[in-house]
Parts: structure tokens; C-alpha cells; sequence
């Protein structure tokens, strides 16, 4: 009888390539694959084009061809970071800036989701909700910012209510997209096995949704972050968008230079964050990577 | 009264389309036994997947009687397991909570049970690994127990090796000829491959299309394991096969509707 099944096994091995007659190795093999650390080749090939673009830049604004008015040198930008960095603005500003992008994450996110979850598991509630929402989402972000400044004065609930505002809607698009994207044939499975509608909500809606909930939340950071420039910039006496409009106001250009180099750098680090935790949750996806 | 698990009487079952509509099923009338391995053949658009989705209480739509265990099926249920033609397991979880699906692995008898069946099917090494890293020979089996740890009255396989190549396929027989015999579990098996249906069956029901009625019900008695190449299997394989023939001249001409 054994022998039987190890002639079987065999055979399946060698019509599916895929598997493997010795067991686990594949399953090994296949997780190596797929989680393969950044070595400092991968890094140096991130940095080539940067490093040299800057190389080129600090050439010519350094040997004084260019105004430095217009482009500051990087050497002078980098300085600049460290000044504001030994008097502690650059991180209170930062701060301040990550802050109300949190704050206006949570709130306009949470309530995005909150909205693309009634959306999506009820019929009537899309019927009554999202021809509303679709006709908000198109609505500008900078051009409803002053009334929300009207509405809610000048402090810090003025600028989380207009980053929440931008963050709400990709949240929202994406939750309702998730739910609505749940494999039929899957659904199918649910109703075989005798799930109950919690059990279908919790056992495959929802898992089937998390790779659209957290394109959602990437999304939704990234409008915060875009955000919280219009919020400062409009009325603001801290933050980087106010470093920024200083910077212009005070024909410092290197300020508004270091200001977009928070902006990169702070959201850059945020969405790696949301991407990690993507590759956490969704390890068991297969697709191509290149 | 009861005297058979599964009872058909006077199955019909007609979709209604634009411009008309389809008598998919007529008249259907058949028992399965407690243990009996049956398969059902026929051309495509025969209704032979309406008629399993029906067992199953996936479609409730239709006129007759349809009694699983004395009972008239009224929707779907655990005492009714289901293999799709794909495995369909859920791509985030891994082998074994697959087959747990809803019930938790962390109960004793549960656990116990996954990995009697994770050997049944003869997946040891795989239970933590995930549905794309399976073939699909694997799969299906994975998707074969986790119906089976639900303990069903019958089974149910919609062509559930049609998509596999020919040598997965043939051992995939073998693999469920041996769950078979080990659980005894009454298996209802679609397919369109004649030498797949009577190399399982203990009778081929043959299904003939529009509309979908019993052509004729072979029994097949040569006892297990069985060998394709004998001349008997063969001889029964013809036979199967003349009546497919007389079918398909029927058919002959008119445009298929794949059901």
C-alpha cells in the first residue's frame, strides 16, 4: 500500500512541476522567493539616479552659475536642515504637520470606512449615500477649504477637518470597491459549507477586502499628507506648509526646499509603513513580482 | 417508507430566458443507496450540474421532490459536501484552516480530525502552507476534506478533475476510490469523461440534453481496484458509449447551450 502512494506521489510530482515529491522544501523554497531582503545592491541601484542628479546640481549651483535665489545649492539646503534642526523647529514643525495628518487621517479614514462599509453590504444604504458621496469626491479640496476655515475659525480644527475631508474619500471608494469585489465562486463556498451571514461577513467579505482596504488607507494617507500643505499654507502659524509660505514670503527659497524635503521624505517613510504591513497581511497573495 | 438516502421523483427544472426559455431537467427519478459511488453522464447542456447544484440546495428553484435521509432539500447544508470543478479554497488561509474553515483549530477534536483527513488525503508536510503554493491535484484534495470534515450524508463532485492533466487526474481516481472505501461516504459523481465515470461507479447514470432526462442507467460491477486496459472494463466502457452515440445523433444539429 505505501509503495502505491509513494508511485502516486511521484507521479503528481512530475506532472505539476509546482510540487514537490519531498514535501516542504517547496514551501520553503517558494517563501524564500518571495520575501527577499533588500540587500546593498538594491540600495545603491535606489540611489544611483538621485545621487547623481545631485552631484550635477551641487555642481553648478555651487560654481555660482545659478542664482541661488532660484535653486539653492544642496550643500546649503542641507545646512539649512541642520540649523533648523539645532533651534528644534524642524521637528515642532514636523510635528505639528504629522499630527494634524494623523488626526485628520483617523477622523476622515475611520468615517470613510465607516460610510464604505454601509455602502457596500446594503443596497438601500448605496442608494441613499453614494450618489451624494460621488458628487462631493469631485468636489476640490482647496476650493472648499476656505468655508471649512469660515465654519470652524482659524485653530487646528480647521486644518484636521480639511485633511480629514481629502482623506475621507479614497477610504471610502475602496472600502465599498472591496466588498463589492468578493469572488463569487468563493461566496458560492460560504454558502456549501453552511456559513452563517456573520461567519461570511467575518471568513471571506472581509479577508477578501483586505487588500483593497489597505490600497484605501494608502491612499487615504497620501491625500492627508497632500492635505495638510493646503491647510497650512491657506492659515497657519506652524507646521511645514507654514515653513514653506515663510520661506516664499521671506525670499528664502532653501526653506521652502527643506519643506518639500519633510514632505518626501515623512510621507515616503509613512507609506513604506503601510506597505510593510501590507507584505504582513496579504503574504498570501499570488501575483507577479517582478 | 424511507428506504434510500437520496430519493428523486419527477425532478424537473426550467430556466427562463429572453426569447425562451430551457427545459433543463425533466422528469428526473432516481435513488442512491447508504455507500453507493454513482456517476452521471452526459453531453454538455445536459443539465448534470443543475442536477447536483439541486442535491445540494444551491438552486431551490424547481417541481419534484428531492429527499436527502427522508428530509426534502430546502437549501444548503453541511450533511450535503461540494467539490467545484476548481478548488475554490480561500487563497488567505493555509491548508489546514482551510479545511477548518469555520470551525476552530484549536479545538482538540477539530485538530484531530484535520489531521486524520490532511493523511486521508495525503498532504502531510502541507499543513501550513498556503492554496498558491499547491498544485492543483493538491488543491482539490484539500478542497475534498474539508468536505469531508464536515461528515457528510453524501458527497457532491461537479466535475471536480476535469481541469487537472491526464496522470493527475488518474491517481486523483485512485486517491478518491481509497477515501471512498476507508470513509464510505455515498459520492454523487458529474462528468463527461466515460472511462473516469465507469472506472468510480457502482452504476453510470446517463443523461441525455433538451430535455435533460435519464438516457439509461448503467451498473457497473467489477470489483475494485479496477484496470482500464481489461477487456471487461472495456466492454462496459463500449457500452457506455453506444449510448452516448445514440445521444448525440439526437442531439446532432442542434446548437448546444452549455449549462
Amino acid at each position: 500500500m505505501n509503495k502505491v502512494i509513494e508511485v502516486k506521489a511521484r507521479t503528481e510530482a512530475t506532472a505539476a512541476p509546482d510540487a514537490e515529491s519531498a514535501g516542504t522544501p517547496a514551501v520553503v523554497r517558494k517563501k524564500r522567493h518571495v520575501r527577499r531582503r533588500i540587500g546593498p545592491l538594491d540600495i545603491a541601484l535606489g540611489a544611483l539616479i538621485p545621487v547623481v542628479g545631485i552631484a550635477i546640481w551641487q555642481f553648478y549651483s555651487g560654481s555660482g552659475r545659478v542664482d541661488s535665489f532660484f535653486l539653492p545649492s544642496p550643500l546649503l539646503i542641507a545646512s539649512t536642515v541642520a540649523d533648523l534642526g539645532a533651534t528644534g523647529e524642524l521637528f515642532t514643525h514636523t510635528g505639528i504637520s504629522l499630527q494634524r495628518v494623523l488626526l485628520g487621517f483617523l477622523l476622515g479614514g475611520g468615517l470613510g470606512l465607516i460610510a464604505g462599509l454601509l455602502v457596500g453590504f446594503s443596497k438601500r444604504g448605496e442608494e441613499l449615500f453614494d450618489p451624494m458621496l460621488q458628487l462631493l469626491r469631485m468636489t476640490p479640496n482647496l476650493a472648499v477649504a476656505p468655508l471649512f476655515i469660515l465654519w470652524f475659525g482659524f485653530g487646528e480644527l480647521s486644518k484636521v477637518v480639511i485633511i480629514a475631508n481629502g482623506a475621507f474619500f479614497p477610504m471610502y471608494v475602496n472600502a465599498v470597491l472591496g466588498i463589492r469585489s468578493v469572488d463569487n465562486r468563493l461566496y458560492e463556498v460560504s454558502k456549501v459549507l453552511a456559513y452563517s451571514r456573520f461567519d461570511t461577513i467575518r471568513r471571506l467579505i472581509l479577508p477578501s477586502s483586505v487588500p483593497q482596504l489597505l490600497l484605501g488607507v494608502r491612499l487615504s494617507l497620501a491625500v492627508s499628507w497632500l492635505s495638510v500643505v493646503v491647510a497650512e499654507l491657506i492659515n497657519s502659524t506652524s507646521g511645514i506648509g507654514y515653513l514653506i509660505y515663510y520661506g516664499q514670503y521671506n525670499s528664502r527659497t532653501e526653506l521652502i526646499f527643506v519643506g518639500i524635503l519633510i514632505f518626501a521624505v515623512a510621507g515616503k517613510g509613512i507609506d513604506s509603513l503601510v506597505r510593510l504591513l501590507e507584505r504582513r497581511l496579504l503574504g498570501w497573495r499570488d501575483t507577479y513580482k517582478g | 417508507m424511507t428506504t434510500h438516502l437520496l430519493e428523486i421523483e419527477n425532478l424537473s427544472k426550467r430556466f427562463e430566458r429572453q426569447g425562451g426559455g430551457v427545459q433543463a431537467l425533466q422528469n428526473i427519478r432516481l435513488q442512491a443507496e447508504e455507500g453507493e459511488f454513482l456517476t452521471v453522464i452526459g453531453p454538455s447542456g445536459c443539465g448534470k450540474s443543475t442536477l447536483l447544484r439541486i442535491v445540494a440546495g444551491l438552486d431551490a428553484d424547481y417541481e419534484g421532490e428531492v429527499r436527502l435521509a427522508g428530509g426534502r432539500i430546502a437549501g444548503p447544508g453541511i450533511d450535503k459536501g461540494f467539490i467545484f470543478q476548481e478548488p475554490r479554497l480561500f487563497p488567505w488561509l493555509t491548508v489546514e484552516k482551510n479545511i477548518a474553515a469555520d470551525l476552530s483549530l484549536r479545538d482538540k477534536a477539530t485538530r484531530r480530525r484535520v489531521s486524520e483527513l490532511i493523511e486521508l488525503v495525503k498532504l502531510n508536510g502541507f499543513e501550513k502552507a498556503y492554496p498558491r503554493e499547491l498544485s492543483g491535484g493538491m488543491a482539490q484534495r484539500v478542497a475534498i476534506a474539508r468536505a469531508l470534515l464536515r461528515n457528510p450524508r453524501v458527497l457532491l463532485l461537479d466535475e471536480p478533475f476535469g481541469a487537472l492533466d491526464a496522470f493527475t487526474r488518474a491517481h486523483m481516481q485512485e486517491a478518491l476510490l481509497d477515501i471512498w472505501q476507508t470513509n464510505r461516504t455515498t459520492m454523487i459523481f458529474v462528468t463527461h469523461d466515460i472511462d473516469e465515470a465507469v472506472f468510480l461507479a457502482n452504476r453510470v447514470v446517463i443523461l441525455k440534453p433538451r430535455p435533460g432526462e435519464i438516457s439509461s442507467i448503467v451498473p457497473v460491477t467489477l470489483p475494485y481496484p479496477r484496470k482500464k486496459t481489461t477487456p471487461v472494463f472495456q466492454d462496459l466502457r463500449l457500452r457506455v458509449l453506444s449510448e452516448f452515440e445514440k445521444i448525440e445523433e439526437v442531439a446532432w444539429g442542434e446548437s448546444g447551450a452549455g449549462i
